[in-house]
């Protein structure tokens, strides 16, 4: 289910990524030292709390930042399928204009927001397709094949008008419309937030069944463990701007070895789990213009120790899976500790 | 004693045969029908659906902030205009609070998070004296927790986290010793790590103070965690469809439309959810308010509905056979109806 077998090729590669904002209290590190490489039909989910920086590399990666942020340094670097490397820093403008929806392309959360409300999909179909020197003949052919994959009644669609959809209907059309231009990987930002169970559950289902058909890479931003327990390869947790833990998804979620990853899943509740005893995290998230020395979740940590307070812990690897890295001194006690709680379940 | 007291069985807030309508553009939208509930001190009662079922329209009317259409809402066994004269209903007021979704937009932003919980305090005379007071608004931020309350007091609200600013809301709820309260979506806009300590932090108030909860909330893995204790009413396009003991509800569901939800929802556990046994819906929309379906109004989209059945009559809210909690499915109450299941 989660190995991957020979290793695909990268598609996407980012290295020390930091990303900061001018606020006007100084310079704020939303995005600090962060790496992974994203590899073709990988769904990498990015998880973690409100302010952790998952967002803001999504919108670093295509280069989307409000003005008031700017990447500082690190490499992002996109594998085309001809082989060629691009280096998204370095687009200009309109390289980056054909760089978007043709080989990386985005769903937000709240899809009315992103739908114009005063053109039909149609519209906004062929649009896109113009931007990008796509035919009208093949756009409309190939939204429709779309529109059926997401399961949507294709032709009601296409001349609808954003109001005419409901939500689900509309965040299943954007889901498709970023798919029109064939590329190879999505960027999706809470797709399921703020919509119904039931309809949640269809973009999920639809989502996995895309994936296994038109096999893209996708970057799932969500704070939600559930989805990402559910959806994702590959799971990395986020906290204070940094990717503390990073692994397989059967990994992380049974196999943990950081406090926040441990305290993530200790306040999950599950439906089909009986009593459950669960625990919060006490504290707050840091102030990131002023972030603690040390471990950045020393302050929140039940096992930190004098070395977490001085000394930011590097990034090791697990010695049972080479994918699976952890920031973090104390990752013996914090997999025994995980264990004991699944065993008790 | 002119009045005697109401039997003291007699359920904190009961609705019977609730209805609420609204008019738009000379449609009427059905907003609740036909609602049975009762809520008894101390107890939690947890109202789930999705949006547009009716849940926060139920909390509202449950709180006293909602006149409702037709049938009978009963505060402590009175109808609300037998509580006549000023101190009567300040009383029943007091005994009723609630708590909004959204800790951003409840709070004044003006004001400090001491004067936020003065006004009620002062209003209600539930103090006399500055020193009483400032002693009443210490105790509360103590009793949720914002600890040392000298660090809040002074503090406005934007210089709160998201979840402290929650723990002040039910703070303020708290001034005036209320007999219940209604937290509408409480936790839903605090970060996943928070949210449990609140949720712990009530039940601790539930049973300090003899509270009632009703706890409204579209995520159903909460309302199991938070309500385990309680009862669950699953409501569907202004219905409840089903209602009982969590434990039942949740672990043997009877409505084919709790059972689609529960199944429909990932866990945060990726064998389980993997391996979660789905029920396809027969269409995925859910219909408008204004266009109910007749009969169940759940049977168009039912995998199990039996036409001439489902979609002819209305089906009673009842015990079905080898359930301990209510369930209007039609099918669930005949003597085959489990067979169909599988149950």
């Amino acid at each position: 289910m989660t190995v991957t077998p020979a290793a695909p090729e990268v598609v996407l590669s980012v290295r020390n990524l930091c990303i900061s904002y001018l606020t006007r209290r100084g310079r704020l590190r939303a995005v600090n030292k962060v790496s992974f490489d994203l590899h073709a039909g990988e769904t990498l989910a990015l998880i973690g709390e409100s302010g952790c920086g998952k967002s803001t590399i999504n919108l670093g990666l295509i280069r989307l930042l409000p003005p008031t942020g700017t990447i500082d340094s690190g490499e992002i670097v996109y594998r085309r399928r001809d082989g060629q490397t691009v280096d998204v820093r370095g687009l200009t403008t309109g390289q980056l204009r054909q760089f978007l929806w043709r080989e990386c392309s985005m769903v937000f959360q709240g899809a009315l927001n992103s739908l114009n409300p005063v053109i039909k999909i149609s519209s906004m179909i062929y649009d896109t397709a113009a931007a990008h020197g796509m035919d009208k003949k093949e756009a409309r052919d190939r939204a429709l094949d779309l529109f059926q994959k997401v399961r949507l009644d294709p032709r009601r669609v296409f001349n609808a008008y954003p109001h005419e959809l409901s939500g689900g209907m509309r965040q299943r059309t954007l889901l498709a419309t970023a798919l029109l231009l064939r590329p190879q990987v999505v960027l999706m930002d809470e797709p399921t937030t703020a919509v119904d169970i039931l309809t949640q559950r269809s973009i999920i289902d639809v989502l996995k069944r895309l994936r296994e058909e038109l096999n893209f890479s996708v970057i799932f931003i969500s704070h939600d463990l559930a989805v990402a327990a559910e959806i994702a390869d590959t799971v990395a947790t986020m906290y204070a701007g940094e990717i503390i833990e990073m692994g397989p998804v059967a990994e992380v979620f049974y196999r943990p070895r950081h406090a926040y990853t441990l305290g993530l899943l200790e306040a999950a509740p599950r439906l089909s789990v009986g009593r459950e005893e669960l625990h919060s995290i006490p504290g707050s998230p840091p102030d990131l213009v002023e972030p603690p020395p040390g471990c950045r979740f020393h302050l929140r940590c039940r096992f930190a120790t004098d070395e977490c307070r001085t000394t930011p812990p590097p990034l090791t690897t697990a010695p049972e899976d080479e994918r699976h890295t952890v920031a973090c001194y104390h990752t013996a006690t914090i997999l025994k500790t995980r264990q004991e709680e699944l065993a008790r379940d | 004693m002119i009045n005697p007291a109401p039997a003291a069985a007699a359920p904190l807030v009961a609705l019977r045969h609730v209805y609420q309508t609204y008019k738009k553009d000379n449609h009427l939208l059905r907003v609740l029908q036909d609602i049975n509930l009762e809520i008894h001190p101390n107890e939690i009662l947890c109202l789930v659906g999705e949006s547009g079922c009716g849940k926060t329209t139920t909390g509202k009317i449950i709180a006293g902030l909602l006149t409702h259409t037709e049938g009978e809402v009963l505060f402590k066994g009175r109808p609300p205009a037998s509580y006549t004269g000023a101190r009567e209903r300040a009383d029943l007021r007091r005994t009723l609070q609630i708590v909004h979704q959204d800790p951003f937009a409840s709070l004044n932003p003006a004001h400090t998070i001491g004067q936020i919980l003065s006004y009620p305090l002062q209003r209600h005379g539930m103090v006399s004296g500055r020193a009483a007071l400032r002693r009443r608004i210490w105790e509360l931020l103590t009793l949720v927790d914002l600890t040392p309350p000298g660090d809040v007091v002074n503090k406005y609200p934007h210089q709160l986290s998201g979840g402290q600013r929650q723990r002040v809301s039910i703070a303020r709820a708290l001034t005036v010793q209320p007999g219940l309260i209604v937290a509408d979506e409480a936790v839903s806009m605090v970060d996943v790590s928070i949210r449990i300590g609140i949720l712990k932090m009530l039940h601790r108030l539930r049973e300090e103070l003899r509270l009632a909860i009703v706890f409204i909330t579209h995520d159903l893995a909460l309302a199991k965690y938070f309500a385990w204790e309680g009862r669950i009413a699953v409501m569907y396009l202004g219905r409840i469809v089903e209602i009982g003991p969590t434990p039942q509800v949740i672990g043997q569901p009877a409505h084919p439309y709790t059972r689609a939800l529960l199944a429909a929802v990932p866990e945060a556990d990726p064998d389980l959810t993997r391996h979660k046994q789905q029920i396809p819906l027969r269409s995925e929309d859910i219909p408008a308010l204004a266009a109910i379906p007749p009969g169940c109004a759940f049977h168009p989209r039912c995998p199990f509905h039996v036409p001439g059945l489902c979609d002819a009559s209305l089906p009673p809210l009842a015990v079905p056979a080898g359930f301990q909690q209510q369930a209007a499915c039609l099918p669930l109450h005949q003597p085959e109806g489990l067979r169909r299941y599988g149950t």
